[in-house]
């Protein structure tokens, strides 16, 4: 038995008519019991994916396995899967009682079984109670607490969720963020996440794929997306980020000096082996990264242009004197340190920056 | 006085627009106000009555041609409507331009002139030996009653999520158990409106019926026709004025359903 319960290997597909593959050859391994999110703009092809993984489209190409097994044609009633759709998709005609039994009905469980499973489901999502209601009668919070209750009943292996919370207003979408991270701990059953939404991606995922079309651009856990981005995509998806043209002008072992702008300002970073001396490149360093000081060589030198007080840090952006700007997350503390028209030193540790080829 | 004229509008609109209403509506009183007439001439008024009703409903050749009509009009409905449920689940679910080709060409039978359609059946069952009678009569009225069923269907189909199927599906259940639990109820209200606009246009057929039924096949229109080559009497007003009752009621009856249960789950969704 291995780690993995969804294995997608080489997987495309292209719907007819279109010019461009939905999804070109992705291959991902989905861990058991982790909560992992799809990210992703629109058009990316994670809403495609997870409608393969459900088996409402087949692939063109490529297998996906679920927990050993290829699921192949299988039809959507024969795979261990369940969905919450972003429109929640409740059967109208039915109480939600009715609508959680719906999949232990097909699954012919007896009716003791499923009354004793609607109830404790009822509990989970916090709905005791509301069973005979109708969809129609509950607020778009609740149904959606329903559409996950109806999904989870029959324990799933791997339960799917398109934009779930996409319809909700924002006070409540956090509240449901952290009910779904209590319910994926509470039920031990992987949840493969969709979203466009790159901090709801951070704050909930155990591990996340960015995806930009129809491929997947990086894999792994929140920090290590956010601190070692592995392209310019993600750096820019995913957080704030600086992002200044630079020159590569030494490089020792992976450990590289830089020029940025117009040459005056040299910096050094730690890892830069995708590029090579004399070679054009972006740095990227993210905002809290950046310190303020006396100006001195071996810094970027700027001049403070706003300081946006904000409690726990001060937002700062500079005009960099060999052009282009700077945005720095300072800690409120330093306040007195960042008056606006100040001509300032900025710094970095050398392990903050990422280097890509321009 | 705040009916002001919308300033793109012709004089004389409203005189136009009544006389075209008097044109309409007119004929349609006038019979069933003469079908009360105590006169046994059909256009002199001397009294009001219900013996053309009593006379109608106590002939027995009469009554037979409303039995046969209403058996016809239930049959073709009922596999008119079965029909038209499974193209309209069937389109849906189809390529975008197999579907154009498709709709098109079960929308056709209500442009094709009905005469031809009369002929051409009738050629049909004549070339495949079908003997003439009740039973060709439904199956011509199944062909014509088709796209009556299923444009009320369709509509209530484009109308529902295609996610709840979807979401049927994912909780396990085959496509008969998705059909029966999920998509037929959420369609009921297209599917009865689409079977009572069926059952009218079966039960007011003429050009075709007089084609293709044989002998002691008539049906109500026929045998009313018949009624009138040997001169109209009150009866055949009371008769029409029972067949246009019919139609009212049963188009009332559709109009409330398509107003009521369909729109609202769709406004459920919305909320």
């Amino acid at each position: 038995m291995t780690d993995t319960i969804v294995a997608i290997a080489g997987v495309s597909k292209r719907f007819p008519g279109a010019a461009q593959s939905a999804l070109d050859a992705v291959s991902l391994d989905i861990r058991r019991n982790e909560f992992f999110t799809l990210l992703g703009p629109s058009g990316c092809g994670k809403t495609t994916l997870l409608r393969l993984i459900a088996g409402f489209a087949m692939p063109d190409s490529g297998e996906i396995s679920l927990d050993g097994n290829v699921l192949g044609q299988t039809p959507p009633n024969g795979r261990p899967i369940n969905t919450v759709f972003q429109s929640y998709a409740l059967f109208p005609h039915m109480s939600v009682a009715a609508n959680i039994a719906f999949g232990l009905e097909m699954l012919g469980r007896p009716r003791e079984t499923i009354k004793s499973r609607v109830a404790e489901m009822l509990r989970l999502v916090r709905l005791d109670g509301m069973g005979e209601r109708r969809p129609a009668q509950l607020s778009g919070g609740q149904q959606q607490r329903v559409a996950l209750a109806r999904a989870l009943a029959p324990a799933p292996k791997v339960l799917l969720l398109d934009e779930p919370l996409s319809a909700l207003d924002l006070k409540l979408r956090r509240e449901m963020q952290i009910e779904l991270k209590r319910l994926q701990a509470e039920t031990g059953i992987t949840f493969v996440f969709v979203t466009h939404d790159q901090e709801e991606a951070l704050a909930m995922s155990d591990r996340l794929a960015v995806m930009r079309d129809g491929a997947v651009m990086q894999v792994g856990t929140p920090d290590s997306l956010y601190d070692a981005p592995a392209n310019l995509f993600v750096a820019e998806f995913i957080g704030e980020a600086n992002f200044w043209p630079a020159t590569c002008i030494e490089k020792s072992g992976a450990s590289g000096r830089f020029s940025i702008g117009n040459g005056n300002d040299i910096v050094s970073v730690t890892e830069a082996q995708m590029v090579a001396v004399g070679e054009k490149a972006t740095l990227v360093v993210r905002p809290e990264r950046i310190a303020i000081g006396e100006p001195k060589p071996g810094m970027l030198h700027g001049k403070v242009e706003t300081a946006v007080y904000r409690g726990s840090d001060l937002v700062v952006h500079a005009a960099l004197a060999g052009g282009g700007s700077l945005r720095a997350r300072l800690p409120g503390t330093t306040a007195a340190d960042a008056v606006i028209g100040r001509e300032a030193g900025f710094t970095f540790p050398a392990d903050a920056a990422r280097v890509f080829p321009a | 006085m705040n009916e002001t004229r919308h300033p793109l509008r012709l004089p004389g609109t409203a005189i136009v627009a009544a006389l075209a209403m008097l044109f309409l509506y007119v004929p349609i009183v006038v019979l069933a106000v003469l079908s009360f007439n105590a006169s046994d001439l059909t256009t002199i008024w001397t009294g009001f009555s219900l013996q053309w009703y009593a006379k109608a409903l106590g002939n027995e050749t009469m009554l037979v041609a409303i039995g046969n009509s209403l058996m016809v009009a239930a049959a073709a409905t009922g596999i008119a409507t079965a029909a038209a449920t499974s193209a309209a689940l069937g389109i849906v679910r189809s390529g975008r331009r197999l579907r154009g080709v498709v709709e098109g060409l079960l929308g056709l039978p209500l442009l094709i002139p009905e005469i031809v359609t009369a002929v051409a059946l009738l050629m049909l069952f004549v070339l495949a030996g079908i003997r003439l009678g009740l039973m060709s009569v439904v199956l011509a009225h199944t062909v014509f009653c088709i796209p009556f069923a299923y444009y009320p269907i369709r509509s209530r189909l484009a109308a529902l999520d295609p996610a709840l199927s979807e979401a049927a599906s994912d909780l396990y259940a085959p496509a008969w158990r998705r059909f029966l639990r999920i998509e037929l109820p959420l369609l009921a209200p297209g599917i009865f409106a689409g079977a009572l606009l069926a059952f009218i246009s079966s039960l007011g057929d003429f050009v075709i019926t007089y084609f293709v039924a044989g002998p002691g096949a008539t049906t109500l229109p026929v045998y009313i026709y018949g009624m009138i080559r040997t001169g109209i009497t009150p009866e055949v007003n009371a008769l029409s004025t029972l067949l246009l009752l019919t139609s009212v009621v049963i188009v009332a009856v559709v109009f409330r359903s398509g107003t009521t249960p369909a729109n609202q789950t769709r406004g459920d969704q919305m909320s």
